[in-house]
């Protein structure tokens, strides 16, 4: 039982920490309660670097916020440390959540970039503030108290350090495996699919940027109660980096990578600080060459870092999730057949000069399945995008389910009862087909961040699985549940993602060419299952370009060339249509 | 303030603010060819002024055995390549080019005495030592992950600046170095002096641009290194090697910090980690041009030099925190303006 395994081994890791501060000599201890601290900084960054996609070298300055918020409060006025911990994070909200908004709207580069001014803006802050003391920095801060006891030495501290550490770290853990966390883990590289599948993707990078920054305040909490006194030194640019390098190290993409980073990153440093002076006969922080040219090493041979190569010692969590049979989740009203569903009207779309929609016009309606066909360039994706709100319209309006849509964007269209897939397929490689498939149920939970770092989000979690579970079943694709949906053939692929736009309970289904690829049998499976999903009543808008496939499901036909709509009918009018034959195989002279 | 402070300080702004437009096209040019965020740019600054002054003082710049060590190790990494594709006629270039330049160099600098030389070759000197180290960087720290995530790239580029700066200590020591003037010529404006070395600044940052310009738009490097700028892609298929981009575009990136040290060392006193925070405001600069436009990246950044100049006036303690936070307000300009739609 590999499960149970892992259990006892983490129950190991307590004991020892428990017991550590009784057997170790006081130096160990010290640096023991620093790579704690540097942890609980490097965790946040694993969520926001490794996970989300997404990196900081201002850490540093969040730490200070959390130090020098508690410093000045305890100090100057009086406050009891246990009130300035909430008055410290909540000063690390607010400007993490301003910078957050500035800055995540751009491209990744410009949210690290921001960082690093703002890192060296806010050290010089603390430096040249009367009132924080300036360069030395505020002295005197009081020593915790939990009701008589104080929490004075680093022995005492040791036991709170750690203890916060592994309550983040499971909280960090346990929100990765969510509804939430799905989410976080798909912005990095499918911004564009989570958006379609309903998740907020700008609200949850803020959220990641904001817990780092929170992680980091904390840490800073601790440190100021820890040294008792503050300087700006600890909270440079400089430590920012090395923030980012004990993440990197240890390995970005895992939460134990972050105790692992911070553990190398300080002993090393200890050692290198001891023996680089004596060996090359000056004094100075030498060891800041050794951690660059390492970490150009390891991102160059080892990016996962090094906890992925300590980890494949010990007995593998259970890789795939726990699917626990349980109630259905709630459905949407759907319309009756033969409800106008869809209707296009006029839709343009230009790409500057070039015109790649041009006043199309059509309808779909509830339990019909209708094909957009037409050579390739016609603008089919393009209307695909503009319709589901991936790449809006120039002009015209889109009206889905009797609202205008064609302002919205994509996860607005989605919550309405749309759900695609895509052309070049766009699903998370590493992720299982389970979880890839669980995004797009994204929208029917409604437990937050919160709920599922406590784990209070099991109930509706065991639904949605199974709802995915549900619809990989009902696609045929049972037998690779559990296997990461980068290593499933490209036409199985394309099946994961009809599976994931059906998690969604769609009225409205919007296919991408999803037979290209497939043989013969798995052709045939995929347009029996479209004509169940037209019988239930949804609504297909296919693009296909295998005409036997179309021509044997759709119930009408909408033909694109250059843009603009050629022909419309009946598969069989179409057929027969010259001007259809003359655009897909040349006039006859 | 007086007309004539106010002279003063717009001089001083504008001579910052030209050396700071020079280093943001460099950071536009590396973007826009390579997708690094050379944040290492400001080292070079700090490399050009110092090892000038070190030879100036008759001491051997330790960037002579930087460039060494660099050398042998490229040597290493492409001859074991020769021999495993079996191209053994290619050894002794490969051996000659990274390992016997550095080292006929380093005897060049121990046989003469370089203090007693006149200046420009003191100058062309330094340039030899230190613009090398650019495209030597790339090949060793960016072209192994040259297909990598920007992110990836950006924290390679932090991790090169780390251990440069740490080189720096090293070679340099801690205190500051300043080298003398190229001019000692002053003109009266008004009733304000007008430094000589100021309107070289100015000039010669002037007359870099135009090059610069002149390089992109008649020169076939220059064509193919715009051509990788626009699309990597197709530039590869018409046979412009990304690699011998990078390399190119680190060239010119070192070449321009290295100037850009020489050129203000005389007006400020250059430390060993001074360049980091010259080369952030040229970034800051640059983003103002969004990565992406020269002119504007370059009018970003006198105003950049200009702020600095004022602020030092006004709130000198805070000079800095007001630099830094200009970016927040440009970052914002920035995302209102944007509709961006992220592809992968």
């Amino acid at each position: 039982m590999p499960a149970v395994r892992s259990t006892t081994l983490l129950a190991v890791f307590i004991v020892a920490l428990l017991v550590a501060p009784l057997l170790l000599p006081e130096f160990y201890i010290t640096l023991l309660d620093y790579i704690g601290l540097y942890a609980i900084v490097a965790l946040g960054l694993v969520v926001l670097t490794g996970v989300g996609g997404l990196t900081s070298f201002g850490q540093a300055a969040f730490v200070g916020l959390g130090a020098y918020s508690s410093a000045y409060l305890t100090t100057v006025h009086g406050v009891s440390p246990w009130l300035t911990l909430p008055a410290g994070l909540l000063v690390t909200a607010v400007v993490a959540i301003s910078l957050g908004l500035v800055t995540l709207r751009l491209s990744g580069h410009f949210l690290p970039l921001g960082t690093i001014a703002w890192g060296i803006s806010l050290y010089y802050l603390f430096g040249n503030l009367a009132g924080l003391g300036g360069h030395t920095g505020l002295t005197g801060i009081p020593p915790l108290t939990l009701f008589d006891l104080e929490v004075k030495t680093g022995r005492e501290f040791f036991y709170l350090i750690w203890a916060v550490l592994l309550l983040a770290l499971l909280a960090t853990r346990n929100l990765l495996d969510s509804r939430e966390g799905r989410a976080i883990r798909a912005l990095r590289g499918g911004s564009v699919m989570a958006e379609a599948m309903g998740v907020h993707t700008a609200r949850s990078k803020i959220v990641i940027f904001t817990l780092a920054a929170l992680y980091a305040s904390t840490s800073g909490w601790l440190y100021a109660h820890l040294q008792r006194f503050v300087n700006p030194t600890p909270f440079s640019l400089t430590q920012g980096i090395e923030y980012l390098f004990m993440a990197v190290i240890g390995g970005v993409a895992h939460v134990w990578g972050a105790i692992v980073g911070a553990g190398l990153i300080s002993i090393l440093k200890q050692w290198l600080q001891d023996w680089l002076p004596k060996l090359l006969g000056q004094s100075g922080n030498f060891e800041i060459i050794v951690f660059g040219v390492l970490m150009i090493f390891v991102l160059q041979r080892a990016r996962d870092g090094v906890w992925p190569m300590i980890a494949r010692h010990f007995p593998q969590p259970p890789t795939r999730a726990q699917l626990r049979e349980a109630p259905p989740l709630a459905r949407r009203e759907r319309p009756a057949a033969g409800a106008v569903l869809l209707e296009v009207k006029d839709a343009c779309k230009r790409f500057g000069g070039l015109v790649a929609n041009d006043r199309m016009n059509f309808q779909v309606r509830a339990g019909e399945v209708m094909a957009l066909i037409g050579p390739n360039g016609a603008g089919k994706s393009t209307m695909f995008n503009g319709i589901s709100g991936v790449d809006p319209l120039t002009s015209g309006s889109v009206i889905f389910r009797g609202e205008r849509v064609e302002s919205l964007p994509a996860r607005d269209i989605a919550r309405l009862g749309m759900s695609r897939t895509f052309q070049h397929v766009r699903l998370l490689p590493g992720m299982s087909v389970l979880e890839n498939v669980a995004i797009g149920a994204h929208l029917r939970g409604r437990k937050g961040f919160v709920a599922a770092a406590c784990r209070a989000d099991r109930d509706e979690e065991d639904r949605l699985l199974f709802e995915a579970a549900r619809q990989i079943e009902r696609c045929g694709l049972s037998e690779q549940m559990h296997e990461p949906a980068g290593s499933l053939p490209l036409g199985k692929q394309r099946i994961v993602e009809i599976a994931r736009a059906l998690a969604a309970d769609p009225c409205l289904l919007l296919l991408d060419e999803p037979a290209a690829g497939l043989r013969y049998l798995e052709k045939q499976a995929l347009g029996d299952l479209l004509r169940r999903l037209r019988d239930e009543g949804i609504g297909i808008l296919l693009v296909e370009h295998d005409m036997d496939f179309v021509m044997g499901l759709a119930d009408r036909v909408v033909v694109m060339e250059f843009g603009q709509k050629l022909a419309a009918g009946l598969p069989e009018d179409i057929q027969r249509n010259p001007a259809v034959v003359e655009a897909y195989l040349g006039g006859v002279e | 303030m007086d007309l004539q402070i106010a002279l003063l300080l717009g001089q001083d702004g504008l001579t910052n603010g030209a050396i700071y437009a020079l280093l943001a096209l460099a950071l536009v040019l590396v973007f826009a060819v390579t997708r690094v965020i050379f944040i290492p740019q400001g080292e070079f600054v700090a490399f050009g002024a110092l090892t000038l002054a070190s030879l100036q003082a008759g001491k051997l710049p330790g960037t002579v055995w930087l460039l060494l060590a660099l050398g042998v190790l490229i040597g290493v990494l492409e001859g074991s390549r020769a021999v495993r594709a079996g191209q053994l006629r290619r050894l002794p270039l490969i051996v000659l080019l990274n390992v016997g330049v550095p080292l006929l160099l380093a005897g060049t600098l121990i046989a003469v005495s370089p203090a007693t030389l006149p200046l420009p070759v003191q100058v062309l000197l330094a340039l030899m030592l230190v613009v090398p180290l650019g495209p030597m960087i790339y090949r060793l720290a960016y072209q192994p992950v040259a297909e990598a995530s920007v992110l990836v790239l950006l924290i390679v580029s932090v991790a090169v600046h780390v251990a440069l700066t740490g080189l720096g200590l090293l070679f340099f020591g801690a205190e500051g170095s300043r080298t003398p003037p190229f001019t000692e010529v002053s003109f009266a404006v008004g009733d304000a002096l007008l430094q000589g070395q100021t309107v070289l600044v100015i000039v010669a940052s002037l007359g870099l641009i135009i090059a610069l310009y002149l390089f992109f738009e008649r020169t076939i490097y220059g064509k193919a290194l715009r051509a990788t700028a626009m699309n990597r892609t197709g530039a590869r298929l018409m046979g412009i090697s990304g690699t011998l981009a990078g390399m190119l575009s680190f060239t010119l990136a070192a070449l321009i910090g290295v100037l850009s040290g020489i050129l203000i060392s005389p007006i400020t006193t250059i430390y060993y980690d001074s360049g980091f925070l010259i080369g952030l405001k040229g970034f800051v600069g640059a983003i103002i041009g969004g990565l992406a436009s020269y002119p504007v990246a370059a009018a970003g950044a006198a105003l950049v030099g200009l702020l600095e100049s004022y602020s030092s006036f006004w709130a000198s303690a805070f000079k800095e925190v007001i630099v830094f936070t200009l970016i927040i307000p440009v970052l914002l300009w920035r995302s209102l303006k944007t509709t961006h739609v992220e592809e992968q």
